[in-house]
């Protein structure tokens, strides 16, 4: 039977959909931070031998496509489905990366959601029979993302403790109903966030205006499938930064459903060392949670180290213009519930 | 459905923001933007003593020349790609010098040369010190106003 509506926002899949393919194709920045070694690759040239930095983004975006469906078992002509997006103004390395590709496409904007809304959505397509083999993908590159939101590279701008570095990097997850390589893991439920803004302008605290989402939908999906935060061995956000993930435990301590300190982190924490790598309060961009996930992330619910985990991306749907009338920046975080295919599945708490 | 599922409100939150957000280290941003601000400052003293002193240029030439020596050397700096660490380390005082002001005009140059010669260059090129020139340029002939006809 397919997929099955829990509470509100929640959906759970039966079929439990497997990712067997990933891909992280990261920038050199990144490949100098913590995870380094776990991409699958690091181009250590931002134009990444191409004439613009947009075109950079979009050959990125397309090698790890090629990449997670080859280590997927499968050919671009067997996927059904590209679900993707990205950062720039009408999503132009997804929609460009599908030209070449010639997999029939879904485009998404999420802001930096992305990522865990092309998964939730992809999976829900395997999982109420409507294709057999996805491809789910998100980037984000710091030059482009730079000129087309803030200053030129070479402008010599101070930037506020409470910036956050856009991540050069391209994830790409390949779902599958009947995997033909070794699954990564398997998505069991997914909640569909709602947009949440509590008034915060400031186009340089991204991690603030987007902490009230994850809390809204962290909060649904806690209700809706009846689990607390302790029945998860990781809780991890997309691009809070460290404001935004304080924000977050403080959100969920005064709503009573406190984060555990040791099971709740952020991909924009994980990617950089923020003592050395000068990104003030962390990564930011669809490529953050994007090349953490899929590098990082999978790789550990694969062996078992990590057995239930929420994966939920957040994303700041504002806009230049809409920040520049004065605008709040509205806020919203998918959530994808996945578990690891290794015997010993982390027990649910008799509720 | 509960609209407002977090028990918060916009108030709370904005307090609870301003909790938890670093603000900018004041006394290090201030000691750094003083002593680059003053090197820069020097610096251009001293070529205009050097347009005095060596090429025999009236003061007028001399600090004509010294403007136009750090603006050569900012566009170079920035064409180089050091400019931004400084104005990162600096702020403000890499900027008032008349440094900021050809780092605003060079940086887009670079940036947007791609996107053409015209559309690109041409067009962008204002984008940093455009609302600069307006309101500068602005401000001078409201001053030359009063000036003409009450001071002088």
């Amino acid at each position: 039977m397919a997929g099955m509506r829990i509470g509100m926002q929640t959906i759970a899949l039966s079929t439990r959909p497997a990712i067997c393919g990933n891909a992280a194709y990261a920038g050199k920045k990144e490949g100098e931070g913590p995870l380094g070694t776990e991409f699958d690759f690091v181009t250590q040239d931002e134009l990444y031998h191409q004439d613009t930095f947009e075109l950079a983004e979009k050959q990125l975006y397309l090698d790890a496509i090629r990449k997670a469906i080859r280590k997927g078992g499968a050919k671009p002509e067997e996927v059904q489905f590209l679900l993707g997006g990205d950062l720039l103004n009408q999503i132009i390395t997804a929609s460009f990366s599908a030209r070449d590709l010639g997999i029939p496409f879904i485009g998404l904007y999420g802001a930096c959601s992305t990522m865990a809304e092309s998964l939730a959505l992809g999976s829900m397509l395997l999982d109420g029979g409507h294709a057999e083999q996805v491809v789910c993908a998100a980037s984000s590159h710091f030059c482009t993302a730079e000129r087309q939101y803030r200053y030129p590279l070479e402008f010599g701008a101070q930037r506020p403790p409470t910036s956050q570095w856009t991540v050069t990097g391209a994830g790409a997850t390949l779902l599958s109903t009947e995997p033909k390589a070794p699954v990564l893991a398997n998505v069991t439920q997914v909640c569909m966030g709602r947009v949440v803004d509590l008034g915060i302008t400031d186009a340089n605290n991204m991690g603030a205006a987007m902490a009230p989402a994850a809390a809204d939908t962290l909060l649904a999906l806690f209700s809706d499938t009846r689990t607390m935060p302790e029945d998860y061995d990781l809780i991890l956000t997309g691009d809070l930064g460290q404001i935004g993930h304080d924000l977050l435990m403080q959100l969920m301590r005064e709503q009573r459903m406190p984060l555990p300190d040791e099971h709740y982190t952020d991909c924009g924490l994980l990617i950089y060392d923020r003592e050395t790598q000068d990104v003030h309060a962390g990564g930011s961009g669809c490529g953050c949670s994007a090349v953490v996930l899929n590098a990082h992330i999978l790789p550990r619910l694969q062996s078992g180290q990590l057995r239930r985990i929420i994966f939920m991306a957040t994303g700041a749907l504002m806009s230049l213009t809409s920040s520049q009338q004065g605008e709040s920046i509205p806020g919203i975080a998918h959530a994808v519930v996945l578990e690891s295919p290794a015997a010993g599945t982390l027990p649910l708490r008799p509720a | 459905m509960d609209k407002q599922r977090i028990h918060t409100n916009p108030q709370h939150y904005s307090w609870l923001t301003d909790q938890l957000s670093p603000p900018s280290p004041l006394g290090s941003g201030l000691f750094q933007a003083f002593w680059v601000g003053g090197l820069i400052c020097m610096l251009g003293q001293a070529i205009s003593d050097i347009g005095v002193h060596l090429l025999d240029l009236n003061a007028r030439d001399a600090s004509t020349f010294a403007s136009i020596s750090l603006i050569f050397l900012t566009a170079l700096l920035t064409g180089i790609g050091v400019f931004d660490k400084i104005g990162k380390y600096a702020g403000a005082g890499s900027f008032v010098p008349i440094t900021g002001f050809a780092n605003a005009m060079v940086s887009p140059a670079l940036e947007f040369r791609r996107e053409g010669l015209v559309l690109g260059v041409g067009a962008k090129l204002f984008t940093i010190a455009g609302p600069v020139l307006v309101y500068g340029v602005g401000a001078s002939v409201i001053y030359g106003l009063i000036y003409a006809l009450f001071i002088h």
